[in-house]
């Protein structure tokens, strides 16, 4: 079974892009919680402010250590999730779903292009593609 | 470091075989978890059973007939007044009556001590001994072939009686005495067995010869798993000593910091010689400067090495911090100037460039007994 689902973009940074519109949903990959443990706080930007790709966007910080998270795509943050805020183990339980951090409005699609696809994610974190779909 | 160098204790092989993720720890590989996390072997050991492989600390036996004597000059406690089949818990100091090792020692035979010291420190402290020694005092590191298993939780007491032949035939398991130590053999094996342990719980440590540890743990596991006993890793070890205010050498205590600071007076028999007394006996007399306190943290996670502030100027430092399952706060450990140590006080952590309000509390955290 694939831990990197096939409608999602990702960062070498491990973190995944889920895109309606000009509208793109972040979070942190599978790969990425279950490296970093259980997950016990979260630091996330406030709504109307501003993210640039590459740069930390907040901290998620799991029991033994605080680690950056890094925007995969510049933008203004129109959402931030207030439960994972309350409930960190959701990053853990659902890191694709439930576990998401932020929604950004694009600032410029042409990012889009930098991001990985699932079968690159895939070789990046050294899982093999899935057999059979 | 690469872990072709690093020590292996004899319990590698399972660790890995139970998905243990293994971290560089001292100079030993060592399972920091397991695939359950962090988080759930800390609910298991506080509302079951754990079972720890702690074979990278160090062991060091004192025999002959000065053992006791020389030891009672070296360790802060009362080691003179220990009986056979007791345990204590003391420190190793040096002259300037700062903290060389904090260690339990154990008396398991008349003329028979062992000493437990943290594997960072073990070299360091066989040299420090070694040097205080006095002659008709025989020396021995065991170290690389003592195994240690630690066996916590409220249900620790039950599973050890079902693996465990005592050598005296009228003693049980459940009737040894908090820092009791007595011979047993556990799953077939020869052992020493002590009520000790880091974790806040009840439970013990068995000490094993190095080749004899993978049965004893296989069989801890085995008769354990029905009673949701499964293995923890360091990660954890941290959260339960933090939860409940046990010092980590490293982080609350060093060669810079002193007993009374620490909030260790209490492991310092002042009334009698040994190494450092005579400091330690006057910064007691003086006050402490500064002194731990227990932070509960509202807004992020203290760790190791932060600041803690008071009216935006550093007044402190964190040494040791996490989130604590139990008692479902991030608190920390942290050296304060004395008057700000009162419970209560209002003090501020810097976490990434910004001050987070925390609060002087009482430690322990978390006591033995009590839900969160």
């Amino acid at each position: 079974m694939s831990t990197v689902p096939d409608d999602l973009r990702y960062s070498k940074e491990h973190e995944w892009v889920r895109l309606a519109g000009d509208t793109a949903t972040i979070g942190i990959t599978h790969f990425a919680q279950d490296q970093l443990g259980d997950v016990v706080f979260v630091e996330l930007p406030k709504q109307g402010s501003t993210v640039r790709q590459y740069a930390s966007l907040g901290v998620v910080e799991s029991v033994k250590a605080a680690s950056d998270v890094y925007a995969p795509l510049s933008g203004e943050v129109i959402e931030r999730n207030v439960k994972v805020i309350e409930s960190p183990e959701l990053v853990n339980k659902s890191p694709y779903q439930d576990g998401w951090l932020i929604k950004v409005r694009l600032a410029d699609k042409g990012e889009l292009e930098k991001l990985l696809s699932p079968d690159d994610y895939r070789s990046h974190i050294g899982e093999t593609a899935p057999s059979g779909g | 470091m690469s872990t072709a160098t690093l020590l292996r204790t004899p319990l590698h092989d399972e660790h890995v075989a139970l998905g243990g993720k293994m971290v560089e720890f001292a100079g030993w590989e060592m399972p920091i978890q397991y695939p359950t996390g962090i988080v759930a072997e800390h609910r298991a050991v506080r509302g079951a059973a754990g079972i720890f492989d702690l074979s990278h600390m160090g062991e060091l036996y004192l025999r002959g007939q000065g053992a006791g004597a020389a030891l009672d000059r070296l360790v802060s406690s009362d080691i003179a007044g220990l009986q056979v089949g007791q345990a204590r818990y003391g420190l190793l100091c040096n002259e300037k009556g700062t903290i060389v090792d904090d260690v339990i020692v154990y008396r398991l035979e008349a003329e028979n001590y062992l000493v437990v010291v943290n594997a960072s420190n073990a070299s360091k402290d066989l040299a420090h001994v070694r040097a205080h020694l006095d002659k008709g005092v025989d020396l021995e590191d065991a170290s690389m072939e003592t195994a240690l298993l630690a066996v916590q939780g409220p249900r620790a007491a039950v599973i050890m009686a079902s693996v465990t032949d005592l050598e005296i035939r009228e003693a049980t398991i459940e009737a040894l005495a908090p820092f009791g130590v007595i011979g047993a053999r556990v799953g077939g094996a020869r052992a020493w067995i002590a009520r000790t342990g880091y974790t806040g719980e009840d439970g013990f440590e068995v000490f094993l010869p190095w080749d004899r540890a993978v049965g004893p743990w296989s069989r801890i596991l085995a008769a354990g798993g029905a009673m949701g006993v499964i293995p923890i890793g360091l990660g954890a070890r941290d959260t339960l000593r933090l939860e409940a205010r046990y010092s980590l050498y490293g982080n609350e205590i060093d060669e810079t910091t002193d007993p009374i600071e620490a909030g260790l007076g209490w492991t310092c028999k002042l009334d009698k010689e040994f190494v450092g007394r005579d400091a330690i006996a006057r910064a007691k007399e003086r006050g402490p400067s500064r002194k731990i306190a227990g932070l509960v943290v509202d807004g992020g996670v203290a760790r190791h090495g932060h600041a803690v502030m008071k009216d935006r100027q550093q007044v402190g430092t964190v040494t040791s911090g996490t989130f604590g399952p139990t008692v479902g706060k991030n608190i920390a450990l942290a050296y304060v100037p004395t008057p700000l140590a009162k419970l209560g006080t209002d003090v501020a952590v810097r976490i990434r460039d910004r001050d987070v309000p925390a609060r002087v509390v009482k430690t322990p955290f978390h006591k033995r007994g009590e839900a969160s």
